[in-house]
């Protein structure tokens, strides 16, 4: 078996206003896994993922990304190894136009100008948005952005991707797109979500958090299998799992 | 918000037009930031009644929104806009100086007039010149140019931040004035009263932006530096343009050409 790439001990995290986000979470990732992480609105899934790329420093147990603990002096190396696909496109793309955004990252790695060009186009086009590069990232549409800031992420060769609510706000065909083309990717991959049919597709383990705690870990379609469980961490059977309003009948079970 | 609407349509536009291409277009950045200071710093240094001296840097201006093919009704539209400024400013000088300093046949004209047609013509040119900038330059690269100069690299960050996020930031007031619209009835709701808390939570908001904006900058590997891999590099072309255009500038402004043309004129006649 693959040695833990993503490894967290009994973390806990409390906001300064007294929100117990995380209370004592333990897991363990491995190379290639593809995990979701889903659970109600305020389930603590935001605040875990930005542990893991040091985003917070834990404030209780430990989190440890490949040979690295994460603490003030690894963040550097962390960071080039965990990129981070935030809920909002606009936080993350700053810059005046989508090139000069997805060379944002080299260009502070301090690789050369050429190998930084070939980088951004290589990324631009993995994600299909080779025609979006000289635009002005306000002027894009939700999908284009998604897709522009998945760009600047992939551009810095990440070993691990994590993405959080990576499918709100798109339109169907944006999200099917989205759904492709993460589908392609042989990353190790963290979703947040609460998009639980691109869960289906896309991870192959799922963890439910409830109120900071995990409250399941195991295979997607065991976890979804799992009416009761769903039901006490506001889940819902994904909808292709449902019967059909129509005939009556079960879709795809 | 009719009014910042259009600003902000505005700013596309301004945006837009830099897009194009033209021989001003293809200036260095940095060629065309210095020459816009020195076409300012020569304009603003004019005798406080001058008016024909400055005539040829109008000429210069529209030269230069020629070239670049800025539509004159674009920059006269904005000129137009700030305008009531530059009037409010000068208004009352006809009333404090009524030193009679021109006769035009029977009409005298007092200084004050004077002083205030050519505050007016100044402030014209001015706000043209830097509208011709960033319409023939982008905001972007006239930040870049900036920096290259010697502005402190906050300044130009801050510049850059602030023109990407304005446009998220007029797009939020935006939300938010609607959602207090559609809530408020015969005027109920729409008091000042009402405007603090919006704009209050405005700024929170922001706030919660800025951070996660800067977050996503250090995911990056962000230290305080803006990197950009733009080549620029100036080119013998560039350097003579702005020899030729500073100096030509530099002149203009030193001899009053136009009262040179015109004693040459009356002294051909005679």
């Amino acid at each position: 078996m693959n040695p833990p790439l993503v490894e967290v001990l009994d973390l806990t995290h409390t906001y300064p206003d007294g929100t117990e986000a995380v209370r004592g979470v333990s897991l363990c990732i491995r190379h290639g896994e593809s995990v979701a992480v889903v659970g109600a609105n305020g389930a603590g899934k935001s605040t875990l993922l930005l542990h893991l790329n040091g985003s917070l420093i834990p404030q209780n147990g430990t989190v440890r990304i490949g040979d690295y603990p994460l603490a003030k002096a690894t963040l550097a190396d962390i960071r080039r190894t965990v990129g981070m696909i935030f809920q909002d496109p606009d936080d993350q793309l700053f810059m005046p136009t989508v090139a000069e955004d997805v060379a944002f990252g080299p260009l502070n790695l301090g690789l050369p100008p050429d190998e930084v060009e070939r980088r951004v186009t290589a990324a631009l086009h993995r994600v299909g948005a080779a025609h979006l590069r000289d635009r002005p990232p306000y002027k894009l549409s939700g999908g284009e952005k998604r897709l522009a800031a998945i760009a600047t992420v992939l551009v810095m060769a990440p070993d691990i991707l994590i993405m959080d609510e990576p499918s709100s706000s798109l339109d169907p065909r944006a999200r099917r797109t989205l759904i492709e083309l993460l589908a392609g990717f042989h990353h190790t991959t963290i979703i947040a979500t609460h998009d639980l049919d691109l869960v289906l597709d896309l991870c192959t383990r799922t963890i439910v958090l409830r109120e900071g705690r995990i409250m399941a870990d195991g295979p997607t379609r065991d976890i979804f299998a799992d009416e009761q469980l769903l039901a006490v961490s506001h889940l819902e059977k994904p909808l292709r799992l449902q019967a059909c309003p129509v005939c009556g009948r079960d879709a795809e079970s | 918000m009719a009014a910042v609407d259009s600003a902000f349509l505005d700013l596309h536009r301004l945006d837009h037009l830099a897009g194009r291409d033209s021989v001003v277009h293809r200036l260095d950045p940095r060629v065309k930031v210095l020459i816009t200071l020195t076409f300012l710093i020569c304009v603003v240094s004019f005798d406080k009644y001058a008016i024909a001296g400055m005539l040829p840097f109008a000429f210069f201006l529209t030269l230069v929104l020629g070239l670049g093919g800025i539509p004159a009704g674009f920059v006269l539209k904005k000129l137009i806009l700030v305008a009531p400024l530059a009037l409010l400013v000068g208004l009352f000088n006809p009333v404090y100086d009524q030193q009679p300093l021109m006769q035009l046949g029977t009409l005298t004209i007092a200084g004050g007039w004077l002083s205030l047609l050519s505050l007016l013509l100044r402030f014209c040119l001015t706000v043209g010149a830097v509208l011709a900038l960033i319409a023939t330059t982008g905001f972007n690269a006239v930040c870049m140019a900036l920096e290259q100069l010697g502005m402190p690299r906050v300044f130009a960050v801050q510049l850059l931040l602030l023109h990407r996020y304005l446009f998220v930031l007029v797009e939020e007031g935006r939300r938010m004035d609607r959602a207090r619209r559609l809530r408020s009835f015969q005027g109920r709701g729409l008091e000042m009263r009402t405007l603090g808390p919006l704009l209050g939570s405005l700024l929170l908001r922001t706030l919660d932006r800025a951070q996660r904006i800067h977050l996503a900058m250090r995911c990056r590997g962000f230290d305080g530096t803006i990197r950009t891999c733009r080549p620029s590099r100036l080119t013998g072309r560039d350097l003579l343009v702005l020899a030729l255009c500073g100096g030509a500038l530099l002149v203009l402004r030193a001899v009053d050409g136009p009262l040179l043309l015109g004693r040459l004129v009356t002294g051909l006649i005679a």
